[in-house]
């Protein structure tokens, strides 16, 4: 990685967040440059939703700094963060759930909508005309994220792979530089864990947007990520592409404990 | 219960809506020729006043539910009230009701706030005009004058119209100051918190003759001024209608009226207001807030600002609500302001249907009429009884050995709890639940059913 004089999209150093004794987040530097898309792996408990939900200013960090486009989030408010560009997913589904499947993409485009008070109550021509396009350009990312024909429906009474899709079509509705994708993955099939893997990498291709995901299922990480950053007990242990991750004998001690690596390996570890 | 409601209940709206004019008009007639006959009856007024359900309930095109709907309120209400101004109370209460209803449905049903200090908003509009259209300012030591009782009222009637928009602004920015340290905590923190706020307003109103007498403590403000009424309006109403009241009306009727239907045209702006914010970016937003806060910000919603927003348009609305009732009563006192009305307000609120605006007018109605109508009615009922020498047959209990304590009007509040249990047993999305608006949106099948 000697392109350092490309811009990373989002930028951390050191960043730490404990809550009490513990330390979550450990002093860690990271960077993510534009158009990629990047996994976060680790164990559970090892800080990855954490320092997810410190980039999205949940929680402030402790210490540390994390840059956007050059821009400190430190101090700012998640809706602050997520009108500057950065949208998520969450990890168990965080639907609007009694809103119905077109009003949760419509809640996402919040930020991009300008109808004033005024526009509202007297229903002023742009209030129609804002609206409408809100509601086609709607409609156009639930077909992209593969829902058709479900707009009225509520969003509780959709299947659980339909509220992950869901979540990703509100995500997107922002119009996001960065999308944060807490385990897009998890209780999916294999088939549908295969459309997610296109719907990423069409995301990226032809919206130009740059994913970061946390994920446990290594079909999609080895296959989907360009770069993988691995995290345990709150600090980053390693990071490079699949290949160099898969290899990495800390990795694997991380996950599987000492006893899984090979004699060959403990010494080089030792 | 559920078999009732699928066997009986069912089968009969199915038939009537097949007939749904006809079902309506022969209602409406039935109910006005009730009350016209029997002006002393409850029951024909219930009769009366269920019609307006009827009306919103069978489906039939929006024209003919307008135009029955302003005969019904603008023309049967008012003629009939006059006849037994106790309708026209009883009336007047379920709109005042009805918008203080509908301005907490903003805060507890869109946004999802729960708000047990709602009255306060109330008692500061209450409050703005019985100080500003009483005589109370020239009790204060800097005031000209030393006997109030000679005095003018502060204002003219007049000033009364323009106290109504006033009250707006100055009951949302009361929304606002008070909303801007408690917003931050959720759930139950927040009801705790906005029930000692709304305490802290009816004891300021309750202690503030002291040192400076704004509010005339526990005695209240009286007599507060009444809006100046045109001549030609009991002129007028007379000269129309009084070939069916049968007597000429009086001016102090005349403003029962009036504030009735001043109430009627706030309760219209109201739902007005709430449909449009529902439907827009801000409604959609409250309604975030209520399903997942965490979800909604990381959206980009600004939680602070929406939920202020949401505490400040239920607290206008509140607000206007206080103008009317100071200028109603002419009698205004912290009583009025009790935590029980704050109670009161959401019960109807969660008995109609939190976030649904026809199910939280019902639930107003509803509440209102078994307060003041059912368990007055009983009581007095039981009353007679116990005068009578009626005997209980088979167990032989005479009516008059009936305990003086067996008196429903007392039983309001066991009613309410009874009510409220019922419903969160059997109904807990209310009377009339709130639904989502159907889209007809490109590349779908029309929306079913409707």
């Amino acid at each position: 990685m000697n392109e350092t004089f490309i811009m990373a999209l989002l930028e951390t150093n050191n960043v730490l967040k404990q809550f009490g004794g513990l330390i979550a987040v450990n002093k860690v530097s990271f960077q993510l440059e534009q158009g990629r898309i990047v996994s976060i792996i680790g164990p559970n408990g090892a800080g990855k939703t954490t320092f997810f939900n410190t980039l999205t200013g949940i929680y402030h960090p402790d210490g540390g700094e994390i840059l956007f486009n050059g821009k400190s989030l430190n101090r700012l408010r998640p809706d602050q963060i997520a009108a500057l560009g950065v949208a998520r997913t969450f990890q168990n589904i965080r639907l609007f759930g009694n809103m119905s499947v077109i009003e949760n993409i419509l809640v996402g485009m919040h930020v991009h909508l300008k109808q004033t008070p005024v526009d509202t109550l007297l229903h002023l021509p742009f209030f129609h005309r804002e609206e409408h396009e809100a509601e086609q350009k709607a409609v156009a990312l639930m077909e992209y994220v593969g829902l058709k024909g479900v707009g009225n429906e509520l969003a509780k009474n959709l299947p659980y792979g339909g509220q992950r899709r869901l979540e990703i079509a509100r995500a997107l509705a922002a119009d996001p530089q960065l999308l944060l994708l807490d385990e897009p993955a998890a209780g999916m099939n294999p088939q549908e864990t295969e459309d997610l893997i296109r719907l990423f990498r069409c995301i990226r291709d032809e919206k130009g947007i740059t994913i970061l995901l946390i994920e446990h299922d290594m079909r999609v990480v080895m296959n989907i990520s360009e770069w993988i950053c691995v995290m345990d007990h709150g600090e980053k242990i390693a990071e490079g592409t699949p290949a160099e991750i898969r290899s990495n004998k800390q990795v694997i001690e991380a996950y599987l404990g000492r006893g899984a690596l090979s004699g060959e390996q403990k010494e080089a570890s030792a | 219960m559920f078999h009732l409601f699928k066997n009986v209940v069912q089968p009969i709206d199915r038939i009537i809506s097949s007939f749904p004019r006809a079902f309506i008009l022969a209602h409406l007639l039935l109910g006005t020729v009730l009350v016209y006959v029997s002006p002393r009856s409850n029951l024909a007024f219930l009769v009366l006043i269920s019609s307006f359900f009827s009306l919103y309930h069978f489906p039939t095109d929006r024209l003919f539910k307008l135009t029955a709907g302003m005969v019904l309120t603008l023309l049967i209400f008012p003629v009939l009230g006059v006849r037994n101004i106790f309708y026209l109370e009883v009336i007047f209460q379920i709109s005042v009701f009805a918008a203080l209803a509908l301005g907490l449905n903003i805060v507890v049903g869109f946004a999802g706030l729960l708000d047990l200090g709602y009255v306060a908003f109330y008692a500061v509009g209450a409050y703005l005009w019985a100080f500003f259209g009483s005589q109370q300012y020239y009790v204060l030591p800097f005031a000209p004058g030393t006997q109030p009782s000679n005095l003018p009222f502060l204002l003219p009637g007049d000033a009364f119209y323009l106290f109504m928009f006033i009250a707006i602004i100055v009951a949302a920015v009361t929304g606002i100051l008070l909303g801007t340290p408690v917003l931050r905590l959720r759930g139950d923190y927040l009801a705790i918190v906005t029930l000692g706020f709304g305490e802290v307003i009816r004891v300021l109103a309750n202690n503030l003759d002291k040192p400076l007498n704004f509010t005339n403590g526990p005695q209240g403000i009286t007599p507060i001024q009444r809006p100046t009424m045109p001549e030609w309006v009991v002129d007028g109403f007379n000269k129309l209608f009084g070939w069916i009241v049968g007597h000429d009306v009086s001016p102090a009727d005349m403003y029962n009226v009036m504030f009735y239907l001043m109430a009627l045209l706030v309760i219209v702006v109201i739902v007005y207001v709430t449909k449009r914010l529902d439907d827009s970016k801000i409604g959609r937003a409250w309604t975030a807030i209520r399903e997942d806060e965490t979800a909604a910000i990381a959206m980009g919603i600004p939680l602070v600002r929406m939920k202020l927003a949401a505490f400040a348009v239920g607290a206008s609305f509140a607000g206007v609500m206080g103008v009317l009732l100071a200028g109603s009563r002419t009698f205004i006192s912290p009583e009025s302001f009790s935590f029980m009305q704050s109670i009161g307000v959401l019960a109807m609120v969660i008995l109609g249907g939190s976030g649904s605006i026809p199910g939280v007018i019902l639930g107003a109605a509803t509440v209102t009429i078994l307060n003041l109508q059912v368990l007055q009615g009983l009581s007095l009922y039981l009353s007679q009884l116990r005068q009578s020498d009626a005997v209980i047959p088979i167990i032989h209990f005479a009516w008059s050995n009936l305990s003086t304590q067996l008196d429903p009007a007392k039983y309001q509040r066991l009613l309410f709890g009874l009510i409220l249990i019922l419903m969160m047993i059997f109904r807990p999305e209310g009377l009339i639940p709130s639904q989502r608006r159907k889209r007809e949106l490109a590349g779908e099948e029309n929306p079913a059913g409707e």
